[in-house]
């Protein structure tokens, strides 16, 4: 075999390799539950608006607080809305801005980390000096306090949780560059020349960037949970908007009869969230990441 | 040794300055201060005027901050906006409560996680693992609020066991708080087991795999006095770090776990400044949820390194 040959077997198209992935992934049963249940919700988000029975916002006063049956699937709510409509639309704007957090926090916290990892020094103090305060604020205070000011419109919303769980991101990308800035490769590039931005964009990114990923697909979980937490106590989706977290928060204090309208919200959160985890632990494996003895920061 | 732990006391401070610095220099550039939220429509002219020299507003920001941050090391974080009394009163009797629901979650949360990890670490893949993972997953990933509206739902609404939202006054004494508090605790302490659970259990099977174990089953070493002697003292001891962040992670969980159960503790507080736009307040709690966080991290990082031997001496090289 030539030394040609075996480049070219090493060689795969980025489609093959994110294909060969997935496989992996869904060869594991609970990554194959987390995936099935995240793609289940991720068609549901695109499919709901054209196949919802009802109107999300029809008040109906007729109709409020009834039970489960063959016309209302899941019931309805105190306003005499359509639960199951509710429900299935629910997740469309936690998903939205939860992943293009999610973006945000992975390009910011990736980005300014591998920088950190690679300069180290001075700079490096300070960031991180300034990464461990924001770290010891609770997300939530901070969060609140942000959007009880600047409102709770997606412009806010987006950059702000991109924010605030991106500060964990840097930490990881940081610990990932250093384990590799150490490497014979790194010395070499520096060695021909190299300038700083190009070793982090040919040397460094495609060394960490699995770490990163991993990271960021955990974070998405959190975020969604951060995000459902806020709309529950009414700093987030405002209505008459369908969103999980603000259902549940609406329906809790009528549960006490019209168990339904909560119960079909908490599914539709708990099933997102649970499959977003799963799938992210299957990413962490298939790409062969040790997870499991970090803590949640 | 002494000057390691000074290093990691004083970095401590830092953190906790530049705490200070972000939460004031926050409140600064957010639009809206504390006179135009308390005068709302009628902010301007002569009345606002009167509001800033009164707050002692009208000073320069740093010197602001400097008289601030003085009195708030000698706790006098100033008056609440809302309630028009000094914040130190209004948070002496929510720290109780709070520390009262954190440290009942602890005490049952940590031994549970103990017992919960080593099983699963030691029944592998078998079924009592497999059980036990499954339920520790779903409690960990499960919102807050959501288990909390569940237990309502069924313990409270359904069984009717306990009651399911807590009506005392804020400064309740602990044996009327105490069969309210049943609920809210295990809605925290199911989170907090199942984090640790996974911890420990991560931990236990990296030192089962690890050589000198093998060498202790290859020389007939007993199993119980092995995973007792020699694996379970090796084992949680880098859980301890992890622990004391699953704790402070939890600061902010709390929060919301209090406004589903109404308890009176910081985290109803946390939502009730910032609804009342009580910025003083605001200030206040973010400087304290900090130090508990910063503290209990310091204290995790202490007994890692009084335990670990090996750990001083690298540490010193260094």
């Amino acid at each position: 075999m030539t030394v040609n040959s075996i480049y070219k077997e090493e060689k795969k198209s980025a489609f093959q390799k994110v294909f060969e992935v997935i496989i992996t992934m869904a060869s594991r049963p609970s990554g194959f539950i987390g995936l099935s249940i995240l793609v289940f919700h991720i068609i549901l988000a695109f499919i709901s608006p054209y196949i919802a029975p009802y109107d999300f916002k029809a008040i109906n006063p007729t109709l409020m607080l009834q039970a489960p049956s063959a016309e209302y699937w899941f019931g309805t709510d105190d306003l005499g809305r359509d639960v199951f409509t509710r429900t299935i639309l629910g997740g469309r704007t936690a998903l939205t801005i939860t992943f293009f957090g999610s973006l945000i926090a992975l390009l910011w916290g990736g980005l300014l980390g591998i920088f950190c990892g690679l300069v180290g020094g001075k700079i490096d103090d300070i960031v991180m000096r300034i990464v461990d305060a924001f770290l010891s604020i609770p997300w939530i205070l901070a969060m609140l306090l942000i959007v009880s000011l600047l409102g709770t419109s997606t412009e806010v919303l987006i950059p702000a949780l991109g924010f605030f769980y991106g500060k964990g991101i840097v930490r990881v990308a940081r610990a990932a560059t250093h384990d590799v800035i150490a490497k014979d490769f790194i010395v070499s590039a520096r060695a021909r020349g190299h300038s700083n931005f190009s070793i982090i964009w040919n040397e460094i990114i495609p060394n960490v960037r699995d770490a990163i990923l991993v990271e960021g697909a955990m974070r998405w979980s959190w975020m969604l949970l951060g995000f459902s937490s806020l709309s529950f106590l009414g700093f987030g989706v405002s209505p008459p908007t369908p969103d999980w977290g603000l259902m549940i928060s609406n329906a809790r204090g009528l549960m006490s009869f019209a168990y339904w309208a909560v119960i079909a919200p908490i599914v539709g959160l708990s099933s997102l969230i649970i499959g977003i985890n799963l799938t992210a632990d299957a990413f962490a494996k298939a790409l062969g990441i040790d997870r499991s003895t970090k803590a949640p920061v | 040794m002494l000057f390691l732990i000074i290093k990691r006391i004083l970095l401590g401070f830092i953190t906790l300055f530049i705490v200070s610095l972000i939460t004031f220099v926050g409140t600064e550039i957010l639009p809206g201060d504390a006179c135009t939220t308390y005068l709302e429509r009628q902010a301007f002219g002569e009345q606002l005027e009167a509001c800033y020299r009164r707050l002692g507003l009208n000073v320069p920001a740093y010197e602001r901050y400097v008289s601030w941050a003085v009195n708030a090391i000698q706790g006098d974080f100033g008056y609440s906006l809302s309630g028009e009394m000094p914040i130190k009163e209004v948070l002496g009797p929510r720290i109780k409560n709070s520390l009262v629901l954190a440290s009942a979650a602890i005490f049952i949360g940590i031994p549970i996680a103990l017992i919960l990890g080593i099983v699963t670490a030691l029944w592998r893949d078998k079924l009592p693992d497999v059980a036990i993972s499954t339920v520790t997953i779903f409690a960990m990933t499960i919102p807050e609020f959501i288990s909390a509206t569940l237990l309502i739902l069924i313990i409270a609404i359904w069984l009717e066991w306990l009651p399911g939202i807590v009506i005392v006054p804020t400064d309740v004494s602990f044996f009327e708080l105490l069969p309210n508090i049943i609920l809210p605790v295990i809605a925290i302490a199911m989170i907090m087991t199942a984090h640790m659970a996974r911890m420990v259990r991560s931990s236990v099977i990296q030192v089962m795999a690890s050589e000198y174990v093998q060498m202790a089953i290859l020389k007939g070493v007993p199993y119980w006095k092995m995973v007792f002697k020699h694996v379970l003292p090796n084992a949680l001891l880098p859980a301890i770090n992890v622990v004391a962040l699953t704790i402070a992670w939890l600061l902010g969980g709390v929060v919301v776990t209090e406004v589903v159960f109404n308890y009176p503790g910081l985290g109803r507080l946390v939502i009730e400044s910032i609804s009342n736009r009580d910025l003083p307040t605001v200030q206040a709690l973010a400087i304290i949820l900090a130090s508990i966080y910063v503290s209990i991290n310091l204290l995790a990082d202490l007994m890692t390194l009084m335990l670990n031997p090996r750990l001083k001496t690298l540490q010193i090289r260094k």
